[in-house]
């Protein structure tokens, strides 16, 4: 048996919070289908009180401690040894708590966009919330693929149903990626199982060494499953479409979720369980990052689509993240961390913003804009807010994880991080080209008498606005959460100690 | 010499279930009211049921054997039965075919497969392939008015037909050989006498292969399968797709695994090419499809190649994998031909897929049953369809087929285009003409009981993978020959 953290709350909070969104989604079912507006009330509600219920694991999470926090095992399938196995650690944490928010705000940004089969799509979301969660918890391999599985078909019916002129292909195209990827990485995980003695487990999976020439097997398949969600080049084709025609709630879940748990695979398996064929896959996974980061941030460039300017730029920053992990080193991985936080906050809120001026124009075209900032002021001061921060402007959050991540990077490669610098000044070029498209320049008679955001959509922007200063301008609570656990993942995968980047006097204040 | 009176007490189900078939057929005479018979055939399935629970031993000197195995298979059977005489009388009172032999012929095609499934002697397993496939020819042809129920029929019988004639041949050739058509005694005779390379047990390894594959559909023998599934009355598609496929597999693990597990490489030579093409024609082709039975037509046969690869592992875990994988499969394919079925009105087939655009604006309930089918039959979780098809593979793996595994997990990702496509129609796409739902209590009852099936298997797997797992237990001995 495993050690861990004998942490609970007195009830199984984990549990709770998977199937909480859950019973909303049966409520819905059994509700009217005539009646939208209680519809929505009744899933506002049921994300809230997942949310309030997901707080405490903010406060009451020991940061002292890589071990298992939280933990709930039940047998499920005891012939094959598969259990209901839950927990959290310092590198999952912090997703649990930013699935139940985006969740709550999905809700509020489709109050009144979403007009048609209502009832579909809110149970389509809240089951979405609860299968996220699920894939943050799971202990259990199978429990893990399970929940993973389960995603495509929310996600699946929120692009398709709900999305712009092109949802059926786009929609078609992720789950065939995804599906493809996924399936591989099943056939690996029973490898694996066979291989250690008949066992799901991850914590005790991770106790056991395999032969090098089986890990990189076994690392290629993980690989064709995380690839894809993160998405890395060159799979990453699937994306574009995806969040271009998704709903504003899919593209934001897509973006602030979804594709976190790519990188948060190879953290939690590809890494630990694998060790040395990271090591040995890091130049290929690093360079792979490298074409990403610039690759994505030269294609923004050249975009014409609002939302397509942000998916691509979603590569570039999943780039930085998959770069700061595959530095194996503390700096690049907690900063790898800490920008895929980031980077659902900020991505989250500008898919949010731009839901918000779609509804009122129904075009995403930015040749379409201009001038909105003498027409929506407050919209546009918020939007320059999650610009800076996408850019990665000092106090905002997006500074310190990419600093940190170049800091890594560096250390690991420094090619890897000259390059990857790059991205940074590229990432500015099309942010700021396109907030000067938008927002400046001569008021396009579409856009002209727009109301400004009103109390809803305002309610919905600002937890983003204060996360995005609170990272950037005391980014240690957040980073606290994960040090214990990053530093005992860094000692799995290199075999010993961690290799800090050399005493740095920026890190040291940093930290 | 006084000849025993055997124990009757193993084949008691059959017996019963002959005598109640028998009853039913003169029943339908004096019968007005044709829906009593479908009630009437519902209870028989029920009493047979129990009797086959209580069942076990051999008789008939070993002709016969009700064990762990057959039993499963029964109830999968039994199941099936129920299902469609559920989903039947409603599509018979649209297509005017309401005639009682209807249910007498199904209950002799369940029948056939029972003993399909008792088999240890080729000569019973023989006799039970007949009763069930000229019971089912007939359903086939069941629309006597109509040209592609006609074509149904004659295609299904001369192929069938061949398929017979090719086990007839492979069984005179084994008798030839070992001097015996008992399963163990072959088995016996071939350890004993070491003729495992010998060229005529090859030669009749490979047309058993040949004529099981012609019943559960396997490529390049699946010819006969989308026009028989197209032209049949829809509830007999389901009731086809379903039932002979798993006779077909229940004489295929037993013959395979009992009479031929010593020369199991020879055999898995022959039928690892068929499971990789069987996926792969079914698989693909259902891709252009535009006829919702056919398509389900090509699903089925690529199910069939998917669980070859639980025989191919020659395991127990691997035949009790295809076992769990048949009773989900059950579910979800017959769940999803009620939903066709509903569609059909007089004077609408409902069977063109297009015909399901906007489903789900008009009839949201039928719309969300079909999507869980759907994604059972693709094989995403929480839907049961992942569990067979997980535990199917896992068993594959751990028996050293890992690369086939990835076949397979390949072909089925690329299943789930033509699956999709329904939900897609349903759910994103606007209706172009109202189209009428023919529901009926019946059908109600069984959409209930497979959607419920299919969703509670999914999630609590547990119960089902371990009766599946104690059904295979009286193979064990003959496995370990292996």
């Amino acid at each position: 048996m495993v050690q861990t953290m004998n942490n609970t709350m007195g009830f199984p909070i984990l549990s709770m919070l998977i199937f909480l969104p859950l019973v909303g989604a049966a409520v819905i079912l059994l509700m009217n289908r005539a009646n939208d507006k209680a519809i929505r009330m009744v899933s506002l509600l049921f994300s809230i009180a997942t949310f309030a219920l997901s707080l405490p694991l903010f406060t009451s999470f020991d940061k002292t401690t890589h071990l298992m926090q939280f933990i709930e095992r039940h047998e499920w399938i005891p012939s094959l040894n598969i259990n209901y196995y839950l927990g959290l650690d310092g590198i999952s944490v912090l997703f649990v708590l930013l699935s139940t928010l985006v969740t709550v705000l999905c809700v509020l940004i489709s109050w009144e966009s979403i007009k048609t089969k209502t009832k579909e799509f809110f149970i389509s979301l809240l089951v979405m919330e609860g299968a996220m969660i699920g894939v943050f918890c799971s202990l259990d391999f199978m429990l893990f693929y399970i929940f993973w599985e389960a995603m495509l078909i929310p996600m699946y019916l929120l692009i398709g149903v709900w999305g712009g002129p092109n949802r059926v292909y786009a929609a078609v195209k992720f789950f065939l990626y995804t599906l493809v990827g996924s399936v591989l990485m099943l056939v690996g995980i029973i490898v694996l199982y066979f291989y250690a003695g008949k066992t799901f487990d991850i914590l005790d999976l991770m106790t056991k060494s395999y032969p090098y020439k089986m890990q990189l097997m076994l690392f290629w398949a993980f690989f064709a499953a995380f690839a894809v969600k993160v998405p890395m080049f060159p799979v990453h084709t699937w994306l574009p479409d995806a969040h271009t025609e998704a709903p504003t709630a899919g593209s934001v879940i897509l973006a602030a979720v979804l594709i976190k748990m790519g990188a948060y695979g190879f953290l939690r398996f590809s890494m630990p369980l694998l060790p040395e064929a990271s090591r040995a896959m890091t130049p290929v996974m690093l360079t792979l990052s490298v074409i990403a980061i610039i690759y994505g941030g030269i294609i923004c460039l050249a975009q014409t689509d609002l939302k397509r300017l942000i998916a691509y730029s979603s590569v570039s920053h999943m780039g930085f993240v998959t770069l700061g992990i595959f530095a194996l080193n503390t700096q690049g991985v907690e900063g790898g961390i800490l920008q895929m936080l980031n980077h659902g906050v900020v991505t989250g809120a500008l898919f949010l913003s731009v839901g918000i001026i779609y509804d009122r124009t129904h075009t995403r075209v930015i040749a379409d804009y201009g001038g909105v900032a003498s027409v929506m002021p407050i919209y546009a001061s918020l939007f320059m807010v999650f610009t800076f921060a996408s850019v990665g402007l000092p106090a905002t959050n997006g500074f310190i994880g990419e600093f940190l991540i170049l800091l890594g990077g560096f250390a690991a490669n420094q090619w890897a991080g000259v390059l990857a610098a790059t991205g940074i000044i590229i990432g500015a070029g099309y942010m700021l080209w396109l907030y000067q498209r938008v927002f400046f320049m001569e008021t396009n008679p579409k856009v002209a008498g727009l109301q400004d955001v009103n109390m809803r959509e305002l309610i919905t922007l600002l937890p983003m606005v204060v996360l995005i200063f609170w990272i950037g301008i005391y980014p240690n609570v957040f980073l606290s959460f994960m040090h214990p656990s990053v530093q005992h993942l860094l000692e799995r995968v290199n075999g010993g100690s961690a290799p800090a980047v050399a005493a740095n006097i920026v890190t040291q204040i940093l930290r | 010499m006084p000849i025993a009176m055997p124990n009757l007490a193993p084949v008691m189900p059959e017996i019963v279930m002959t005598c109640l078939a028998i009853f039913l057929l003169m029943a339908e005479l004096v019968i007005k009211q044709k829906e009593m018979l479908g009630l009437f055939s519902i209870i028989s399935a029920g009493i047979v049921c129990y009797l086959v629970l209580g069942s076990a031993g051999e008789t008939f000197g070993g002709m016969f054997v009700s064990d762990g195995y057959s039993t499963f298979f029964k109830l999968i059977f039994l199941v099936n039965l129920v299902l469609t005489v559920l989903i039947s009388p409603k599509y018979l009172q649209t297509m005017k075919i309401n005639f009682g032999e209807y249910y007498a012929l199904v209950l002799f095609a369940t029948l056939g497969m029972m003993l399909m499934a008792s088999a240890a002697d080729i000569i019973v397993l023989y006799l039970g392939l007949e009763l069930m496939a000229l019971s089912t020819y007939v359903l086939a042809g069941f629309i006597r008015y109509d040209m592609k129920s006609n074509e149904a029929a004659i295609k299904y019988l001369l192929l069938g037909a061949f398929a017979s004639a090719i086990l007839l041949y492979g069984t005179s050739m084994i008798y030839g050989l070992t001097g015996t058509t008992n399963l163990r005694d072959i088995a016996a005779y071939i350890m004993n006498n070491g003729i495992a390379g010998n060229p005529v047990l090859i030669l009749s390894l490979i047309f058993f292969a040949v004529a099981f594959s012609f019943k559960i559909a396997a490529v390049p023998f699946h010819m006969w399968a989308p026009d028989a599934y197209e032209g049949a009355p829809t509830p007999i598609t389901a009731f086809m797709s379903v039932g002979p496929k798993a006779a077909g597999f229940a004489v295929l693990g037993r013959v395979f695994l009992v009479a031929f597990g010593s020369v199991r490489a020879d055999w898995a030579m022959v039928l690892i090419p068929i499971a990789i093409l069987t996926m792969a024609v079914g698989n693909i082709v259902a891709l252009s499809q535009t006829n919702i039975k056919r398509m389900l037509a090509y699903s089925s046969i690529a199910h069939a190649g998917y669980m070859l690869i639980g025989i191919i592992a020659g395991t127990p875990a691997g035949l009790s994998s295809v076992l769990n994988y048949m009773l989900i499969y059950v579910f979800m394919n017959v769940g999803a031909f009620a939903v066709v079925i509903m569609l059909r009105t007089e004077g609408f087939t409902g069977e063109n897929i297009n015909d399901y655009e906007g489903l789900a604006k008009t009839h949201p309930t039928a719309a969300a049953l079909m999507l869980v089918f759907m994604f059972s039959l693709t094989g995403i979780p929480p839907m049961a369809g992942f569990m067979g098809k997980f535990y199917l593979f896992m068993s594959a793996i751990n028996a050293g087929y890992t690369w086939l595994v990835i076949i397979a997990v390949l072909f089925s990702a690329i299943s789930a285009y033509f699956y999709l496509r329904i939900v897609m129609l349903m759910y994103m796409k606007e209706p172009k003409e109202a189209v009428q739902l023919n529901t009926s209590p019946g059908l109600g009852l069984a959409l209930a009981m497979t959607a419920t099936a299919v969703i509670l298997i999914g999630v609590l797997p547990s119960k089902v993978l371990a009766l599946a797992r104690v059904a295979v237990e009286s193979f064990r001995y003959y496995l370990h020959l292996i």
